[in-house]
């Protein structure tokens, strides 16, 4: 009771504290809204505005149509090249695609015979390249299959594959980089908020003061983790209503209850890491530097940016310690696929689990390196 | 008075105000040449800010300033005389180098000054050998004692022989045997050289007494200025110390002498008792063996040169820090630092003031009644007594951080005894406050030892202070000296007073141990110590430059933790990212639904279970089943084939097949979508083949797909030279910032205020170690992503490194101008950090090309150098380009840094406000 009353009223100190920092207010404001709504919608959709050039070397009505085939927003509009400047452009980067339409196009298909269309792919934008190239696959095949059937020399069969998308039928690029910048924006401000409260009481000397008074140091440091918990939870149920669902429109599939709920329980293992790493920080330089080499890996790998599937296996092992890769797991089971507690229950606990531990290990650091100063 | 023409400076009209404080309200005042002046006043006085407007400092904001012979507000002035002037700002070592040695930073200032290497020598040697540096000259200053640092900034104030000498509040928080080191120091430099001016201002009465012309402030105002004599003659008092009081008005000089009534001896147990106490930090003993105790009621005063360890000890009381050896007994009970009921009944305040700036003064009190668990009406009633008792009612709603030194002071005291502590330990609570509001708080001191009996500990430098106490010990390299009341201290060394009695033992200890590092006796003077002469040389500005550089390098070097980060941190990351980042998406999990199963549809299915990019999941059975699996994650693609399919296959006529993919991640399930595509083209056309006759069989239109510069399309041949690019910014920006910012924050700044330095200099010069680091970096990583990673550099390696050498110059640019525009560190870091990881990360074509960006993203893109570097880094080593084809890139690149460092050097002020 009494360390309920301590942590209570300590972590009432962290919130005037942080309503007096003007910079820090701006700083969550601007990223859990510009940041996330730039992030949203600044990359487009998956394949977007794609640099294309065609060499058309049969220069027929077939091959003009298949050069009109490419418009935005998907490809910028094609640009007309020579075969001999194929080589030059793409090492300068300007096309990330080539289409080279044979000479005698047009005429072999009339004549029903096989012909060959080559794509030329920078592969060194490897996203772009595989998912341009085979949008460039069906778009071709199509048009020739048309002009075929409108010049009645196809006889063949039909056979269909029939694709639908579950959760994000039109797969709205936004919707997924909204979750994902979201939850890369927490990740991050919690961290910052919560090691830096620390430091702030380290450098100004408050922390050994308040260690000679009749607190314990795990009360010090929930008050801090409850504070700035407190502070990050209202932005981001702020995020998600007005950033996320209303300038982004991204509807949410399952129970918004269980997706605070499990952002409670990842802010408290995230607040954790927080304060671990301000008890391994003696300065605050030192702190931001150690943040970055935390935040960064943990926004990057937690499956925001490429696959967890895709990563070899022994970083599976690794960032399967991030809490990150499961708040961003069991975020998108909630928001997409509406995920009930049936099914994330698992990673709930895993998070818990996680955020216990690092507290632990934290207030043991916290004493002896406080015992160590100067 | 004084005829113009021997003025050194003239101050007329000066107002300087801080926000809504007024810190200099027009003062006039003139400043004859040739004289130690002093400048005395309490504390918020105003001193530092006119020592600071004479030094060139600070910018004028109303008035005129004239120092030797010209207007300071005039920047060519400034410029020309700021080479005669030496300005030693307030506070320990302020203006020193911490990390670098005491001779690094002599000659860091000899350079800013433009001596030459045999001047400097020989005016290094003089100078250390005269304060008795001349030992230690390979010590890093951050090492030195308070009294040694002060002395080290007065050798590097010295170093350029200066027509006019400011020393602000030189000796506060220094040793009286250091202080009267000090003093002497200056007597024999001023005998040397009769022509120089001193500018000293002061907080301690008696050392007025050096100086042979005075200036005394309140409240921002002059309140008299001439010689002592006159003075004196003025207000008809001989004391220093009561001129002063009777110079103030009439309200604040109410105050009498302040008389502590003796004490009644106790009978019960001491309080605090302290047996063979010892502190080890490594070899270093910082306290050996001190034992004491202490009864109950009684005034206990500390006292001790600098570093002699008082502080540790209180530490060990307070069960901060646990004894090597010996054991510590408060209230009756050993400390443990786990035994919180112990606590209850001390209160504490350390050297810092710990308060919370940003709360009130009534918010500080109540949220430390409630840390104690004072019942709510009896914390209100506490609150309202302690409010009036320690004369904070005026001030109850103001936040803590606004309040005078003094005020915040009492405010501490109150905090620490808000809970009616039976123990104080208060750890040099007067440092740096004025005599009045240390005499207030003694009052208060008193009156809980005498009528609350309550026990103090206090520790202090002021002798007038430890006269009050019922007795002293004396602490000096670790040991008590003496424990006795101060009569008897005084007595028995035979001494006029308590000074002359702690000098004395402190020098008899010394003469006893060999090992003592303050061998101060001056072992040569500075007779002979020949006029430097100013450089003028063309290539100052190079030296200057070459200075702040050399300086930021050696500081680098000492700093471990930011030097592993510099060079290990991006490797590391650069392994992690490089390994674990990949856009090849292999593994997906799938299910068949199959309601047909013959032998057409396993074969349609086969066409997946073979296939690399997928892992089969056990079969779906039904569509509830299909969904509730797709929304647990366990499979991201459901392959539906309909009843009938191989009928349907056989006879060659329509069939059909859905494919049901997770759509949550949207360029995963692109990409799934062109596998799914392939695999279902692959088994139409091995259908056409086999059913089909030779003669009738269909044309077909053929993809030919060409993957260049990467034709097995892994990711690591854009992973690879890519990472680099936004690891050197992140990195880079963040140190840059922070450099410059940790002079800000620490006051090291002020060398670049009051030296000839100019900002391009400054920038420039903190910019290039760091531009070295930017570049090994560079090599490492190019060799990780050669050597292990096996991305061939198939361009031209030496284009790429001037590509590098000019992205690295951006990225420190970038730092410096974040640091420009933020005053702390942690401002700094965050600035650099937040504001760059969005355009680092997501818009300079590292996930997708910056051409295919929208927006506000796009234009991020194109306006960040990241972008520029990343294609320049991309295109020499996977397509090999040539110096010809990534001119552009480098023309965009060479247009940051000077863009970058014109903004910096806009917006780096070269004063203080």
């Amino acid at each position: 009771m009494r360390s309920l009353s301590n942590i209570f009223w300590l972590g009432t100190k962290e919130l005037r504290t942080l309503s007096k920092d003007l910079m820090m207010i701006l700083f969550i404001i601007y990223s859990f809204g510009i940041s996330i709504y730039t992030q949203s919608t600044g990359a487009g959709e998956t394949v977007n505005n794609a640099s294309i050039a065609i060499v058309d070397e049969d220069n027929s009505s077939l091959s003009r149509s298949i050069a009109g085939l490419f418009y935005p927003p998907y490809f910028q509009t094609a640009k007309m090249i020579s075969a001999a400047d194929i080589d030059r452009t793409m090492d300068e980067g300007l096309y990330t695609l080539v289409v080279v339409i044979p000479p005698r196009f047009e005429a072999d298909v009339r004549k029903g015979r096989d012909v060959d269309v080559q794509v030329n792919v920078d592969a060194t934008a490897v996203q772009q390249a595989s998912l341009g190239a085979g949008y460039i696959q069906s778009m071709v095949t199509d048009e020739v299959k048309r002009y075929r059937q409108e010049t009645a020399q196809t006889t063949g069969l039909s056979s269909d594959l029939v694709i639908r998308r579950a959760f994000n039928p039109n797969g709205t690029q936004s919707w997924f980089r909204a979750i994902v910048g979201l939850a890369d924006q927490l990740s991050m401000l919690i961290i910052i908020l919560t090691g830096a409260a620390l430091l702030r009481e380290r450098e100004h000397g408050t922390i050994e003061h308040l260690l000679v008074m009749p607190l314990t140091a795990f009360e010090i440091a929930l008050a801090k983790v409850w504070s700035s918990g407190l502070v990050i939870f209202i932005g981001f149920i702020c995020s998600l209503l007005f950033v996320v669902e209303g300038l982004l429109d991204v509807p949410i599939a399952g129970s918004r209850g269980l997706l605070l709920l499990g952002t409670i329980i990842y802010i408290f293992a995230t607040a954790a890491i927080g304060i671990f790493l301000g008890t391994l920080a003696r300065t605050m330089a030192q702190f931001a530097l150690l943040m970055m080499m935390f935040v960064m890996p943990m926004m990057m790998l937690s499956g925001g940016m490429s696959p967890i599937e895709s990563q070899p296996q022994w970083v599976q092992y690794v960032t399967w310690f991030f809490p990150s890769r499961h708040y961003v797991s069991f975020m998108q089971a909630i928001v997409y696929r509406g995920a009930g507690l049936d099914i994330v229950w698992k990673e709930f606990v895993t998070v818990l689990v996680m955020g216990v531990t690092f507290l632990a290990v934290s207030l043991v650091l916290f004493r002896q390196s406080v015992a160590t100063l100067r | 008075m004084v005829a113009s023409a021997s003025l050194i400076a003239e101050v007329s009209g000066a107002t300087h105000v801080y926000g809504k404080v007024r810190a200099l309200d027009n003062v006039s005042l003139e400043l004859p040449s040739g004289r130690m002046a002093g400048v005395i006043g309490p504390d918020g006085a105003g001193k530092s800010t006119l020592l600071g407007l004479i030094a060139g400092a600070r910018k004028i904001q109303t008035g005129s300033v004239a120092v030797l012979g010209g207007d300071m507000g005039n920047a060519r002035h400034r410029r020309s005389v700021c080479t005669r002037i030496a300005y030693m700002p307030q506070g320990l070592g302020k203006n020193l180098y911490q990390e670098i040695s005491v001779r690094e930073n002599l000659t860091f200032f000899a350079t800013l000054f433009g001596l030459s290497a045999s001047e400097r020598d020989a005016r290094t040697h003089r100078l250390a050998a005269a304060t008795g540096l001349l030992p230690f000259l390979d010590r890093p200053a951050g090492k030195l004692s308070g009294g040694m640092k002060q002395k080290l900034g007065l050798c590097c104030a010295l170093i350029h022989d200066p027509d006019l000498l400011i020393l602000d509040e030189p000796t506060t928080g220094v040793d009286p045997l250091s202080r009267r080191q000090f003093w002497n120091l200056i007597g024999d430099l001023r005998r040397e050289r009769p022509t120089m001016s001193v500018v000293v201002s002061t907080a301690y009465m008696d050392e007025a007494s050096h100086c042979d012309w005075l200036i005394v402030m309140d409240h921002a105002r002059v309140l008299a200025s001439g010689t002592a004599d006159e003075l004196r003659a003025k207000t008809g008092e001989q004391d220093l110390e009561a001129v002063f009081v009777a110079l103030q008005p009439e309200q604040k000089s109410a105050s009498q002498r302040l008389v502590i009534p003796p004490r009644e001896p106790s009978t019960e147990p001491p309080v605090i008792v302290a047996k063979n106490l010892t502190c080890r930090f490594g070899s270093f003993t910082a306290v050996d063996r001190v034992s004491f105790a202490i009864e109950r009621g009684e005034i206990f005063g500390f006292l001790g040169s600098n570093g002699s360890g008082k502080t540790t000890t209180m530490k060990m009381l307070t069960g901060l820090l646990a004894p090597s050896e010996g054991e510590a007994e408060v209230c009756g009970k050993p400390v443990d630092a786990n035994d919180l009921s112990v606590r209850r009944r001390v209160g504490f305040m350390s050297q810092s003031f710990s308060l919370y700036g940003e709360l009130t003064v009534r918010q500080n009190l109540l949220l430390h009644a409630r840390l104690f668990h004072l019942a709510a009406d009896h914390a209100k009633h506490r609150i309202a007594e302690l409010l009036v008792d320690v004369g904070l009612g005026d001030y109850a709603d103001a936040e803590a951080n606004s309040l005078p030194l003094g005020v915040r002071q009492r405010l501490s005291l109150a905090v620490a005894i808000v809970h009616d502590p039976e123990l104080l330990i208060l750890d040099e609570p007067t440092s740096g406050v004025d005599p009045q509001a240390r005499d207030e708080f003694w009052r208060l001191l008193g009156d809980l030892s005498r009528s609350r009996n309550v026990t103090i500990f206090v520790s202090t430098h002021f002798m007038s202070e430890a006269m009050r106490c019922d007795r002293i010990s004396l602490m000096h390299a670790g040991r008590v000296l003496v424990c006795d009341t101060p009569q008897n201290v005084i007595v028995s060394k035979g001494s006029v007073d308590l000074e002359e009695a702690f000098i004395a033992y402190i020098e008899d200890a010394e003469a006893s141990s060999s090992t003592s590092e303050a061998a101060a006796v001056p072992a040569e003077t500075l007779r002979n110590v020949e006029a430097a002469s100013p450089g003028r040389s063309a290539f100052m500005p190079l030296r200057r430059l070459l200075a702040y550089a050399k300086c930021e390098t050696l500081s680098l070097r000492r700093d471990p933790v930011r030097l592993v980060f510099a060079f290990l941190g991006s490797f590391i990351m650069l392994l992690i990212f490089g390994f674990g980042v990949s856009s090849d998406v292999t593994n997906l999990t799938y299910a068949a639904f199959d309601h047909d199963n013959t032998p057409e549809s396993r074969n349609y299915l086969a066409n997946f279970s073979s296939s690399r990019y997928f892992t089969e999941k056990t079969p779906i059975r039904s569509v509830e089943e299909m969904q509730q699996r797709l929304k647990s994650n366990d499979v991201t693609l459901a392959i539906e084939i309909p009843p009938g399919f191989g009928r349907l296959v056989q006879r060659g006529s329509d069939w059909q097949v859905s494919a049901w993919i997770d759509g949550a991640n949207t360029s995963r399930a692109a990409t799934i979508e062109g596998y799914v595509e392939s695999a279902h083209n692959l088994f139409s056309e091995q259908r056409d083949r086999e059913s089909s006759t030779p003669a009738s069989s269909n044309p077909k239109t053929n993809m030919v797909f060409r993957y260049r510069y990467n034709p097995t399309a892994e990711s690591i041949y854009s992973i690879g030279p890519a990472v680099p690019a936004m690891l050197l910014m992140m990195f880079l920006a963040i140190l840059t910032a922070v450099s410059v910012a940790r002079e800000k924050e620490i006051g090291t700044i002020t060398n670049f205020y009051a030296t000839p330095t100019t900002r391009l200099e400054f920038l420039i010069g903190k910019q290039l170690p760091y531009i070295g680091v930017g570049m090994i970096n560079f090599l490492i990583m190019t060799a990780t992503v050669v050597f292990l990673f096996e991305v061939p550099l198939k361009g031209d390696g030496f284009t790429l490194a001037l590509g590098a050498l000019l992205y690295v110059a951006a990225a420190t640019g970038y730092g410096l101008f974040i640091s420009t525009f933020t005053s702390s560190q942690v401002a700094a870091v965050f600035a650099g950090a937040v504001l760059s990881l969005l355009p680092t990360m997501q818009f300079s074509g590292m996930m997708q090309p910056v051409s295919t960006l929208e927006g506000g993203a796009r234009l991020m893109g194109y306006l960040w150098p990241t972008s520029y570097y990343m294609h320049m880094s991309v295109g020499a080593f996977t397509k090999g380009l040539g110096f010809g084809d990534m001119a552009t890139d480098l023309l965009a690149l060479t247009l940051f840094c000077p863009a970058f460092l014109l903004l910096s050097a806009l917006l780096l002020r070269k004063q203080e406000k």
